[in-house]
């Protein structure tokens, strides 16, 4: 990426992203555009670097924030009507540690309200357009970040990934997305979906771009106690021939034909490089996105139920007690899809219903982690598509939720299971549309993952 | 199981929303199609198996009961709110 230098400065990045993210308006990635804030930024790195003070490895860098990360710069929203208003006192710790090494937000983008969608069709603000049709989306719920990428705007975007909203709009624009290890990056200071699946994560264009980010947001956070110590800045990547698994349950009808071939290509190519091809059978991954929409919605309904129009965001004002405050509130401001994932959540973890949903779904998790942990013992890595689909027309499932849950079945699992996954391009459909598939490996396997898809290019 | 007008009812009440009539009948489709789907698991036999609520490998992240410096004071805070009095957030009468 292009850092600041004596030569490019800080400002001309920045000022370039922003006549960029104008030029793009039509796709409506931005929910806010920070150019005060961003060219203030830009300034005062270019003066440290005219008075030859030592700046941070991504010095004048622009990028772009997917609107749940808390920061003092911009409403926080999370797309969602219910968090319209809210200034954040605080921010998020992967924020403050990317720009404690210069990067500079230049605006925060578009996602499905809430994170819940696989499209950004469920923005509160209408949906992100994809890079390469826009007449179909962008990808979800990261599909601002994705696009902002993609169109070259920026050069990274954080995203979240709580069963694939990395890396299912990192393969519909034809970029990298990670989704890393669980714990392995600060939770603090993102509105929280699924505590137990939520991970933060990156979009790039390449896998450097992609190493240099971790190895800047990694580390453990007195904030977040489910961050682990950082293991990704002392992983050793040894280079070699590789055993990598493809999974025979995801190759079959229902899987879109092009993506099938993408991915035998990239097997063809693996091969060439002397690398050995493993099927595996892994029969408990198809249980995988059933039990993913019991215990996320179980999470999330719990999570989600501090937004009561009390202490920040929207209120309603027309409520004449406190009861019809909270269900106003909520009714306004929560979108159809963050209510109908609200009322399965409370649905599953009610009494009668809990042993036969929530319990079955924790136990189900057990098997995909065991079923990973298998697959790990044979293989070094596993390839499979990200998605069954490459980008589908706007409107065209975002009124049937299950047909839009589907299109998550590939994703999931490794949040269920906690392992990395990355996101690679792999070629385009004859229509153009962008190919992708995922590189996952074992937990902490992340740096190994990112080297690795150099193999693939 | 179906999923009745009186459930989505009951599940509005619990997740504290007021829905509108059309939103009730929507909400009673999609939810029935969601719920037909996550009924798959009964597929499973996993009577024997231990279930799995978090896949994050440390135990007990223990830390010192102490008083940190924090981002936001009290004023930051109140300032988030719509109405406020005296310190306090004010909203509409409770009983």
């Amino acid at each position: 990426m292009k850092v600041a230098n004596k030569k490019v400065t800080a400002e001309r990045l920045v000022r370039d992203a922003l006549e960029k993210a104008k030029h793009f308006e039509d796709y409506h990635i931005f929910t806010f555009i920070n150019e005060e804030g961003a060219l203030k930024k830009a300034r005062e790195i270019d003066q440290k670097i005219a008075r030859g003070e030592k700046v941070g490895r991504l010095a004048g860098v622009p990028y772009a924030l997917k609107d749940n990360f808390l920061s003092t710069e911009g409403e926080t929203t999370a797309s969602a009507h219910i968090l319209q208003g809210f200034n954040s006192p605080v921010t998020a710790t992967s924020v403050a540690k990317l720009e404690a090494e210069g990067a500079i937000m230049i605006g925060r983008t578009n996602l499905d309200a809430f994170a819940h969608g696989s499209s950004t069709e469920n923005s509160y603000f209408g949906p992100t357009l994809n890079s390469h049709d826009k007449q179909r989306v962008a990808g979800g719920s990261s599909g601002g970040s994705a696009v902002a990428v993609a169109l070259d705007i920026v050069e990274f975007a954080t995203g979240t990934d709580t069963g694939g909203s990395v890396r299912q709009p990192a393969s519909f624009n034809g970029i990298y997305g990670l989704k890393p290890t669980y714990g392995t990056i600060s939770r603090y200071g993102v509105v929280a979906m699924a505590s137990s699946t939520d991970c933060i994560g990156f979009f790039t264009k390449t896998p450097e771009d992609m190493d240099l980010l971790m190895s800047v947001a990694s580390g453990q956070d007195s904030k977040d106690m489910t961050t682990l110590p950082d293991y990704y800045n002392d992983s050793v990547y040894k280079k070699g021939p590789a055993k990598v698994g493809i999974i025979k349950d995801f190759d079959n009808d229902s899987v879109h034909p092009e993506i099938r071939k993408a991915l035998k290509n990239k097997v063809e190519l693996l091969k060439s490089k002397g690398h050995e091809i493993i099927e595996l059978e892994m029969p408990a991954l198809k249980y995988g996105l059933a039990a993913y929409y019991i215990l996320v919605p179980a999470e999330l309904c719990s999570n989600l139920s501090r937004h009561d129009g009390i202490r920040y965001g929207f209120r309603s004002e027309k409520s004449k007690d406190l009861d019809a405050l909270y269900e106003n509130t909520r009714n306004e401001g929560f979108m159809p899809e963050n209510k109908r994932r609200i009322m399965i959540g409370n649905f599953v973890l009610s009494s009668g219903f809990y042993d036969a949903y929530f319990l079955k779904a924790a136990k189900a998790r057990t098997l995909i982690v065991q079923e990973y942990a298998r697959a790990f013992s044979k293989v070094d890595y596993i390839l499979t598509p990200v998605s069954p689909n490459p980008a589908f027309k706007l409107g065209e499932k975002v009124d049937d939720p299950v047909a839009m849950y589907l299109e998550d079945v590939m994703s999931v699992s490794l949040n269920l299971a906690g392992v990395p996954g990355l996101a690679i391009p792999a070629g385009e459909t004859k229509e153009g549309l962008s190919l992708g598939l995922q590189l996952v490996g074992p937990r902490r396997s992340d740096k190994a993952l990112i080297e690795f898809s150099k193999e693939l290019i | 199981m179906d999923i009745k007008r009186e459930d989505i009812i009951h599940l509005a009440e619990l997740s504290n929303f007021s829905l509108p009539e059309k939103e009730i009948k929507s909400l009673q489709t999609d939810l029935q199609g969601i719920i037909r789907y996550i009924s798959q698991l009964d597929e499973l036999k996993v009577d024997d198996v231990e279930p799995t609520y978090q896949v994050f490998e440390m135990e007990n992240v223990w830390r010192e009961d102490e008083i940190l410096p924090q981002e936001a004071d009290r004023e930051a805070l109140l300032a988030l709110t719509k109405e406020e009095k005296d310190n306090q957030i004010k909203v509409p009468k409770v009983l």
